[in-house]
């Protein structure tokens, strides 16, 4: 079993470091386990798993992450994802003139020891079974990352990126933001059939929609830059039934 | 072993003895061949140096155009490359300017009357036929002096001649090949296809070894009417070489001409593409990508020439800037009084990757029609940090990131070939580059 543990983290924007966005947040995942943050827009959930994965755009200006007890503030984007972690972007890059087949391939081959030679039926082979899984067109695999890519199409080539390269934490931006419920049924589904003990998973999201198709074991909610509540799935329940504004009255009270 | 190599000879360098010995060489050749070298020869002492006043070398460095010392290699030298891997009709490979190697032209390509050979073997067996595509109508956008250079000395290069009718998708390969110090040499190629001919033709300019060279390359390409011709020339010159590449391009009526010229090598190295649009519904297709590093510079120059109305050309040329290289891309649209319905584009994109590097653009309009399309365009951009990072996020490491990205910036270009064997050929020639 892998942990991922966030500890007292603070973040800002590289632009300015004296405005914190995350204030002093701690959570631990392990492998096997999903949890769910739920917040209000502007709380700073996006800023969170941007800043884990290393964004150049955020600074984090206390605190640690941590996989298996190693700091990986350290570390290069590249090297945070080779250690095991994997971020579903909520907008994610169009990358014109890279085909996902390129770009996958060069994913996979970053993991492979040095002078180790990728194995290309092998390679294809599972790459078409994640697509069928996931209901891309074989197609898709000669047109550029994401790019003319319909919204749901972005979110489902994210999920076939984390299916091939199998992380041990996944953090999830809003996975479900512009889908229908077909492209999220079909996302939830591919969720679902990786969750297992080698996976951890931080989905990210401001409504409960989501949760209907991945059941969370743990949610979190989160205000103004930290985690003011956890629970289990009926938090989110009972999020939806009261609006955020129930939490707001709630810390205000304390 | 030749006296030469034992004492100071006066044949050495590119002097008039070394001419008269060049020339005295190739009696055998038609008399109007020899003639059209000795005026070439001529032509090149009376023309001044390119001069700091000439807008055609305007940011050009004018200090490093020096020939001194330059000699004509007449060994083939050790060296003997392969032929290429990918799928080709035919082939012809010169080292050090002597034909070294050549892959037979397939026997149904020879019965529909395919000619390609090497220039000094066309010359003898279809004189007429050079002699009425050579320098019909050359490129002169600044470099008339080295091109009269390469008239006086070519005897490498290969003549191509697709006659009315053929089909051909299968490329043919040329390949020329410096080694040594100081070597210098002249490809000429033409190429010329009949009507509804349809025809690739791909030049590899390649030094073998780190010596200091300098080659002058021309080409006249010819599509008549209805035909398709893909021409690329590659070059891969040593870090040493003073280059220059001269393509005159004529399109004559629905005739479609795709050239890409792919450039790595050398110190300075010039490439001036002239495009002529003779008749109504021609098309050229003018490409480029550059990958500048050290201190090379890249020097671009190019003409589109609307003569008939109803004609269209694009040209896109992509530079990728690194270290302290230099690019100038010069380029002017002329459309011609008669060329109304002309629609024209040209665009210059620069990825600069070095704060240092230095792209300059100059694109230019002459228009003297009234009812046309034309636009213009040069930008410099950087590589996307958004891009960057996600390609990061997902373990890809930051030199193959931006990598990538670079390729992702040339695939727009290299796209538009439609033979993938050549694509990859290309892409890996490109990528040899960045793995140095």
């Amino acid at each position: 079993m892998s942990s991922l543990e966030i500890r007292d983290l603070h973040v800002a924007l590289a632009d300015s470091p004296e405005k914190p966005i995350v204030k002093g947040l701690t959570l631990t995942i392990k492998t096997g386990e999903v949890h769910a943050i739920m917040g209000p827009n502007g709380t700073g959930k996006s800023t969170l798993s941007k800043a884990i994965a290393g964004h150049p755009d955020y600074v984090i200006t206390s605190g640690d992450v941590l996989i298996d007890g190693k700091s990986i503030l350290e570390m290069e984007p590249d090297e945070r994802a080779r250690a095991g972690l994997f971020l579903a972007f909520q907008y994610p890059s169009e990358i014109p003139g890279v085909s996902i087949a390129n770009f996958l391939r060069a994913a996979v081959q970053a993991r492979m020891a040095e002078g180790e030679e990728l194995d290309a039926s092998g390679y294809y082979k599972r790459l078409y079974s994640k697509m069928d899984l996931l209901k891309i067109d074989r197609k898709f695999t000669s047109r550029s990352v994401n790019e003319g890519f319909s919204g749901g199409e972005k979110k489902r080539c994210e999920i076939l990126q984390m299916a091939m390269l199998e992380p041990s934490f996944s953090l999830m931006d809003e996975t479900d933001s512009g889908l229908d419920i077909d492209a999220l049924k079909i996302v939830a589904e591919g969720v679902n059939a990786m969750r297992g003990e080698k996976l951890g998973v931080l989905l990210i999201t401001h409504y409960q929609r989501l949760l209907d198709y991945i059941v969370p074991d743990f949610v979190h909610v989160m205000y103004d830059g930290r985690i003011v509540k956890s629970g289990d799935k009926n938090l989110a329940l009972e999020l939806e039934a009261k609006g955020y504004d129930w939490v707001k009255t709630e810390l205000a009270a304390v | 072993m030749s006296v030469s190599s034992l004492s100071p000879s006066p044949t050495e360098g590119l002097s008039s003895a070394r001419f008269e010995q060049h020339l005295s060489q190739r009696s055998y050749l038609p008399a109007w061949w020899l003639e059209a070298k000795a005026a070439a020869w001529n032509q090149f002492n009376t023309l001044p140096s390119p001069a700091r006043t000439d807008e055609t070398w305007r940011f050009s460095n004018l200090n490093t155009l020096d020939l001194e010392g330059f000699e004509l290699p007449e060994d083939a030298s050790q060296h003997i490359p392969n032929l290429s891997a990918f799928p080709h009709a035919a082939e012809i490979i010169f080292s050090n300017r002597q034909l070294v190697a050549r892959s037979a032209v397939p026997s149904d390509l020879l019965a529909k009357g395919v000619i390609f050979a090497p220039l000094d073997e066309a010359l003898r067996s279809h004189g007429d036929l050079v002699r009425e595509y050579f320098q019909k109508l050359p490129a002169n956008l600044g470099s008339e002096k080295f091109v009269a250079l390469n008239t006086a000395f070519t005897g490498s290069g290969a003549f191509l001649f697709v006659p009315k009718g053929v089909e051909i998708a299968e490329p043919f390969v040329v390949q020329h090949t410096l080694s040594g110090a100081n070597k210098a040499t002249f490809p000429h190629t033409i190429v010329i296809l009949g009507d509804n001919a349809k025809a690739t033709l791909v030049e590899f300019f390649v030094s073998a070894d780190n010596g200091r060279h300098l080659a002058s390359g021309v080409n006249d390409l010819h599509a008549g009417p209805g035909s398709q011709l893909v021409y690329v020339g590659a070059q891969n010159w040593s870090r040493d070489t003073l280059a220059f590449q001269t393509n005159s391009i004529v399109v004559e009526r629905d005739a479609k001409v795709l050239s890409l010229n792919v450039h790595l090598g050398g110190r300075q190295a010039r490439h001036e593409s002239h495009s002529r649009l003779l008749g109504p519904g021609a098309h050229s297709e003018m490409l480029a990508v550059t990958v500048a590093n050290g201190a090379q510079e890249f020097d671009q120059r190019t003409l589109q020439t609307h003569v008939s109305p109803n004609t269209t050309s694009n040209l896109l040329y992509k530079n990728a800037l690194l270290d302290t290289a230099k690019t100038i891309f010069s380029g002017l649209i002329v459309v011609e009084p008669d060329a109304q319905k002309t629609d024209a584009y040209q665009k210059n994109r620069n990825l600069m990757l070095s704060d240092d590097a230095e792209a300059n653009s100059l694109p230019g309009l002459e228009i003297q029609a009234n009812d046309v399309k034309c636009s213009h365009g040069s930008t410099s951009s950087r590589i996307e940090p958004e891009q960057e990072f996600y390609l990061q996020s997902r373990g890809i490491k930051p030199q193959a990131a931006k990598q990538m990205l670079v390729f992702a910036f040339f695939e727009e270009v290299l796209n538009k070939l439609e033979n993938e064997d050549l694509h990859t050929a290309l892409r890996t020639l490109i990528e040899s580059k960045f793995k140095k």
